[in-house]
């Protein structure tokens, strides 16, 4: 097995996603299959060989600090599930 | 005359000469949409009211001779573009309700052009699918055979083009989701280089990858719509700060002298005779046009579908963290503690497809794992990047299929992931690559269904890629049929 059931329900717990017993089998199988796939790339030797996580040189992009008009507070908060005083409520942290 | 059936550039010149008023236009793209769309399933949602004081606005503008070529011009935008005051869904439950507070760098582009949106088109879920099927929202069809995917997952988009329910339209492509539903349908779909349009209020999936790009009915719109929606933005830093040109001067140039490369690997097996036939047809069309084509090779090719399957989910992965019930979007009432409340809220409001490639990215970059899997992809893309710019070391453009085979039948796929994503292998390198790509029709397979070429350029040079799709379209005739509905 590429990936066990214990490590799926790892993984999600990480990605704060809750996942029952049909959705972990369903998970394990297919993300089984998938990752045997990703193997492929054993194949290929990258000693040596630099990664790329952009596509495009671009040298630090600054800019100057200047404070600018923002989205006003009301707004900011008009699609809050739940919001109080400007502020988002949510459910109690520390018991 | 059937208004809703006029290109961009059509549309503007009876505008200008007041012939049709922007008004009539938009009305005839609505009524088209009534009587089509119970079929197609474009739109997620439509603008009607705000659309027509739009056109009426338009057409003020026009009779006192101002405006430019998309005033008064009705276009459908992918719901991952976010406009102020008018839901935007991505596709997903958990964006259902959400209204922007601000719009999109590409819709306020269009808006101070005074187009006139239309409404907000269907997708896969944050963008993540080959056929629009993993939209949360709707089902789209395609409008050559009802029973077909539309391709996705700017599958919408494609369809309201081809469907004629709208003039124009803007998708995003991350790993071909441009590309591949333009071919599908018919249209015209161009994918800019990554940095040429700016992704400032473009919901995020991949941000190494998603790029915004027109989807249109040939590829004079195509080039009218890059003019408006590509340059820098401030409020986006990997937008790049390149003068943009005029891409309608493509339009003039013929094909003497190009070098076009036709890499081997895209042709050599596993791919639809129907499309083989088609896209070397093409070929043969562009040659004849005067341009020299030679075999190139890209190696790494093989190895696209594994290596976007990494970097795109694990990007996603991070991206996709801020939707936790909090600041917008759905969330879970009942969770009386802040963790549960993320949970339930991730997992009642993200669709299937989304939670698989969101664990298929927390596990590529999860300690033990990351150099085995996000490492090796990374490296094995600086790969794939090196073939691209040895082949543009000698050619001008390549050409290629845009997928192995014509629109597949929905639900076809849709219990096999992985298959779902080998039907990706011809638009991942580009996308990985950054580099520009186009889809435009070369034919139709024996069931009717079209076909389209893909044409590659290397970074900023999407002149070159208009330029060959117009010469190519001008000399052939697929992109005048329309589908029956």
């Amino acid at each position: 097995m590429k990936i066990t059931k214990k490590e799926v329900v790892h993984v999600a717990r990480l990605a704060r996603l809750n996942l029952d017993e049909e959705a972990i089998e369903l998970y394990t199988k297919q993300l089984g299959d998938i990752l045997t796939y990703m193997d492929t790339l054993n194949r290929v030797d990258t000693e040596d060989v630099p990664p790329t996580s952009h596509a495009i040189f671009i040298n630090n992009a600054f800019r100057k600090d200047k404070v600018k008009a923002s989205v006003p507070v009301g707004r900011a908060l008009a699609n809050a599930p739940r919001s109080e005083d400007g502020s988002f409520v949510v459910p109690k942290v520390i018991g | 005359m059937d208004l809703c059936r006029l290109t961009i550039h059509e549309a503007h010149e009876l505008l200008t000469r007041r012939e049709i008023t922007s008004i009539e236009l938009t009305s005839a793209v609505f009524d088209r949409i009534v009587e089509v769309e119970d079929r197609t399933g474009a739109y997620i949602m439509l603008v009607k009211d705000r659309a027509m004081a739009e056109a009426a606005a338009a057409d003020e503008m026009i009779r006192q001779g101002k405006g430019g070529p998309l005033t008064g011009v009705p276009l459908a935008i992918k719901d991952i573009l976010c406009t102020e005051g008018i839901r935007t869904t991505c596709g997903s439950k958990i964006l259902e309700n959400f209204i922007p507070p601000y719009s999109s760098t590409v819709v306020n582009k269009l808006k101070r052009a005074h187009a006139v949106i239309v409404g907000k088109t269907n997708m896969d879920e944050f963008a993540m699918g080959s056929s629009t099927e993993h939209s949360a929202l709707k089902v789209t069809r395609n409008p050559w055979d009802l029973t077909r995917i539309p391709g996705g997952s700017s599958g919408g988009s494609a369809v309201a083009v081809a469907a004629d329910e709208c003039i124009g339209a803007i998708g995003s492509d991350t790993g071909g989701s441009i590309r591949q539903p333009a071919s599908h349908c018919g249209v015209v779909g161009l994918k800019p280089t990554y940095g040429r349009v700016s992704r400032f209020g473009l919901v995020a999936f991949a941000s190494s990858l998603d790029q915004i790009g027109p989807i249109a009915k040939d590829v004079a719109d195509c080039a009218i719509l890059m003019n408006e929606i590509c340059g820098y933005d401030p409020n986006d830093s990997t937008s790049v700060p390149r003068e943009v040109q005029d891409y309608t001067r493509a339009l003039q140039a013929g094909l003497n002298g190009l070098m076009v490369g036709i890499p081997t690997e895209y042709f050599a097996g596993g791919v639809d005779e129907d499309v083989t036939q088609a896209v070397n047809a093409a070929i043969n069309v562009i040659e004849g046009l005067g341009a020299t084509c030679k075999s190139v090779s890209l190696p790494h090719t093989q190895y696209a579908v594994a290596v976007y399957y990494l970097i795109a989910p694990a990007e996603a992965s991070s991206n996709l963290a801020r939707y936790d019930g909090v600041r917008y979007g759905f969330r879970d009432k009942e969770a009386e503690e802040l963790i549960q409340m993320y949970r339930d809220t991730r997992s009642k409001g993200f669709g299937s497809e989304v939670q698989r490639r969101i664990i298929i990215g927390t596990y590529a970059l999860s300690a033990g794992y990351y150099d085995a899997y996000y490492g090796k992809a990374s490296q094995v893309r600086t790969l794939i990047m090196q073939d691209f710019k040895q082949a543009f070391e000698t050619c001008d453009v390549l050409l290629a299929p845009v997928a192995p085979t014509p629109a597949f039948r929905l639900g076809e796929k849709l219990d096999d992931p992985l298959a779902m994503y080998l039907s990706d292998i011809f638009t991942l390198p580009a996308s990985l690559a950054g580099i520009a790509g186009i889809s435009v029709p070369c034919g139709f397979s024996k069931d009717g269904l079209p076909i389209g070429l893909q044409i590659l350029s290397k970074h900023f040079d999407e002149e070159k890629l208009i330029r060959v799709a117009y010469n190519f379209e001008q000399a052939t005739v697929f992109h005048t049929e329309r589908p029956k509905l």
